[in-house]
């Protein structure tokens, strides 16, 4: 096992730059969750670190050895891909076993390998079956096994649940976390979805436009995102984002003349132009706060969502307790001020205290 | 707006379905019979006849078999034939394949290329094999000039006048022509080929070598049977180029099987003998076909469950 070394990463595809200088340290036996909306770069972060991509600029280390210029396979990675690649000719047995029989192992440790890695992922009946003759769940764990039996230093995972549907989705996240927990292998994960990143990873890295815009644990991001692109990416429903203008130093004035006061952690200066910025779940039905007219009602068992128009914008609120609001009703939303944000209007950044 | 009521009685049958069908089957049924079913039929019993050019003939059983089959120069036809066909395709596999794995990478002006290598295929074949005429001519040939100027032989070479020299010369000509067939086919093959196979394999360890031969190969299996079994049945079959190039000769040493059927045929007037011939081909096409379609195109992994 080893920790990957990301170092002022850059990468051009003919003129465009696709990844403008990224620095990750990923730690031995971490969970690391590389997301961003597509084209940000991500896919091709983990393709150079699989060798599949070369490197532009700046180093990529496995396990504190350079691997810029190693062959994929000296690189001791195993790979599980997007539409799994599994080899459609060979039976699942031959699947997983064609790593170690091109390496040369003997009879014996291959076929202690096969067993072993279709015991983990519950294979074992389909050992001698073709990839056509799997589903869409029975493909991607032949995938999983592909890599686990090489037993390699880092396991690269590419967008592997995007062929599932919803439920298998959840399933698969749940074991692939599951035998993250087991194998403790260093992991890096590539995905858009950013509730598997936020279920999965132990270190989220999030990306846009082939630089890095926040990292670090998923609740870190949640709680205190370092722009307004992180806070709307993490999370869901997106957190709101409502201008506004700082008046007296404490206050902010909304659209309208609504005023709330200024965020617990924020600090801002007289007259800046702000988005005030409230999680849907961190705001409450009460006599006083932000009055919102209800659009939708979206009860869903456990909780209700609304979706209100407040100032010309639209506004989600997600409430606990049952309510008996009625679309067309205007309701006085509370935010929560320990958990809202200030952020530039201009820049996106943050303003914490 | 409401279709007028159609007249009575009339176009009624049209409405049946059946009637329909049969009516719209009946253009390409037409030419099937008129020139599929009736040519192919009336070769077959002329076979079985001493038909004559000017002179209808009597039906003798299998009396032309019976003579083709200890006749030498069938014998001769037959070998030419066989090996004729074993040999060119076999360069024309090799070559096909190399030729479709060099123009499966990024190369520049790919499409250009591409093009270019289709050309033997293009040109009409007796056009070709005048220009291969002119190549393997006994006193100006361009290999024999080319040979002598540099040195390596000192007598112009005896093209399509020595019998191996001819069998030789005209196998590489049929390569020449039918080597793009096979190459832009495998070509379309390789291009199925996902490209995160190679992907994982080489993550797998796989040398580009072990990356064709436990990749590419398996997966090119089916479509090689296919381009293979045309290739064969093409080359079985081939007429003009030997037609062109030697007619058969020298000592009949390049008579096909094709060839020498119409040889006896039509120069030769013996229409029941070279139609009993050419009907002679047929198992042998027959044992092509079987032999590639039960023993490479069905791969048990391609059968059984969809995309699911």
């Amino acid at each position: 096992m080893a920790g990957v070394a990301i170092t002022a990463v850059q990468k051009w595809f003919g003129s465009t730059h696709v990844i403008r200088g990224v620095d990750i340290a990923i730690a031995d036996g971490e969970f690391c969750v590389l997301v961003g909306p597509s084209g940000c770069g991500k896919s091709t972060l983990l393709r150079m670190i699989a060798g599949l991509e070369e490197i532009g600029e700046g180093t990529i280390a496995i396990g504190g050895r350079v691997v810029n210029q190693i062959a994929p396979k000296e690189r001791d990675i195993a790979m599980v891909f997007q539409n799994y690649a599994l080899y459609p000719h060979m039976t699942v047995r031959d699947n997983l076993s064609f790593a170690l029989r091109l390496a040369k192992r003997t009879t014996e440790d291959v076929e202690a390998r096969v067993a072993r890695a279709a015991d983990i992922l519950g294979l074992k009946d389909l050992l001698e079956r073709y990839p056509r003759q799997l589903s869409g769940g029975q493909r991607q764990r032949v995938a999983m096994g592909r890599a686990i039996v090489r037993d390699p230093q880092v396991f690269l995972f590419d967008e592997p649940l995007s062929n599932l549907d919803a439920k298998l989705r959840v399933q698969m996240r749940t074991e692939i976390r599951e035998l993250h927990q087991r194998l403790k292998t260093t992991s890096i994960y590539v995905t858009h979805d950013q509730i598997e990143a936020m279920t999965m990873a132990d270190r989220i890295v999030v990306m846009r436009d082939g630089l890095v815009e926040q990292q670090g644990a998923p609740l870190e991001l949640y709680d205190a995102p370092a722009n307004t692109f992180v806070a709307g990416f993490i999370g869901s429903p997106a957190m709101n984002m409502v201008p506004g203008t700082v008046r007296g130093g404490r206050e902010v004035e909304f659209a309208g003349g609504v005023r709330l006061p200024v965020p617990a952690d924020a600090r801002a200066e007289e007259g800046q132009s702000v988005l005030y910025g409230i999680r849907p779940e961190h705001c409450a039905p009460s006599d006083a706060g932000l009055p919102a007219d209800v659009v939708v009602v979206e009860p869903t068992g456990a909780d209700t969502q609304l979706y209100c128009r407040f100032g010309g914008q639209d506004f989600t609120a997600v409430v606990r307790d049952r309510t008996h609001v009625t679309p067309g009703e205007r309701v006085m939303l509370r935010p929560d001020l320990k958990r809202s944000h200030l952020f530039d209007a201009s820049t996106g950044r943050r303003l914490a205290a | 707006m409401t279709s007028a009521a159609p007249p009575a009685g009339g176009t009624r049958w049209l409405d049946n379905r059946n009637v329909l069908g049969a009516l719209f089957m009946l253009p390409a049924a037409v030419l099937l019979l008129a020139f599929l079913t009736y040519p192919l039929g009336l070769g077959v019993w002329l076979g079985f006849t001493d038909t004559k050019i000017g002179r209808p003939g009597e039906w003798v059983g299998f009396e032309n078999y019976e003579f083709l089959w200890g006749d030498s120069v069938t014998r001769l036809a037959l070998f030419n034939t066989l090996f004729y066909t074993l040999v060119a395709s076999i360069f024309k596999f090799g070559l096909g394949l190399w030729l479709a794995l060099l123009l499966n990478k990024h190369l520049p002006f790919k499409a250009f290329i591409r093009a270019i290598v289709l050309l033997p295929f293009i040109v009409p074949t007796a056009l070709s094999a005048i220009a291969f005429w002119w190549i393997y001519d006994a006193q100006f040939s361009v290999i024999s000039w080319v040979l002598t100027k540099a040195g390596l032989i000192d007598r112009y070479i005896d093209f399509l006048g020595d019998p191996w020299n001819a069998r030789f010369s005209t196998i590489a000509a049929n390569i020449w022509r039918g080597v793009p067939f096979v190459a832009i086919c495998l070509l379309a093959g390789l291009q199925t080929i996902s490209p995160s196979y190679y992907e994982a394999a080489s993550l797998d360890g796989a040398t580009p070598w072990q990356q064709f031969r436990y990749v590419t190969l398996p997966l090119l299996t089916p479509i090689i049977a296919v381009v293979m079994t045309f290739s064969v049945l093409f080359t079985f079959t081939d007429f003009q180029l030997i037609y062109v190039l030697t007619r058969g000769g020298p000592l009949n040493a390049t008579h096909l099987m094709a060839t020498l059927s119409f040889q006896r045929a039509i120069p030769g007037g013996s229409l029941g003998e070279g139609a009993a011939l050419a009907v002679a081909m047929v198992p042998f096409l027959l044992a092509a076909i079987l032999f590639s379609y039960f023993g490479l195109q069905r791969r048990r992994w391609q059968q059984g469950g969809g995309d699911a």
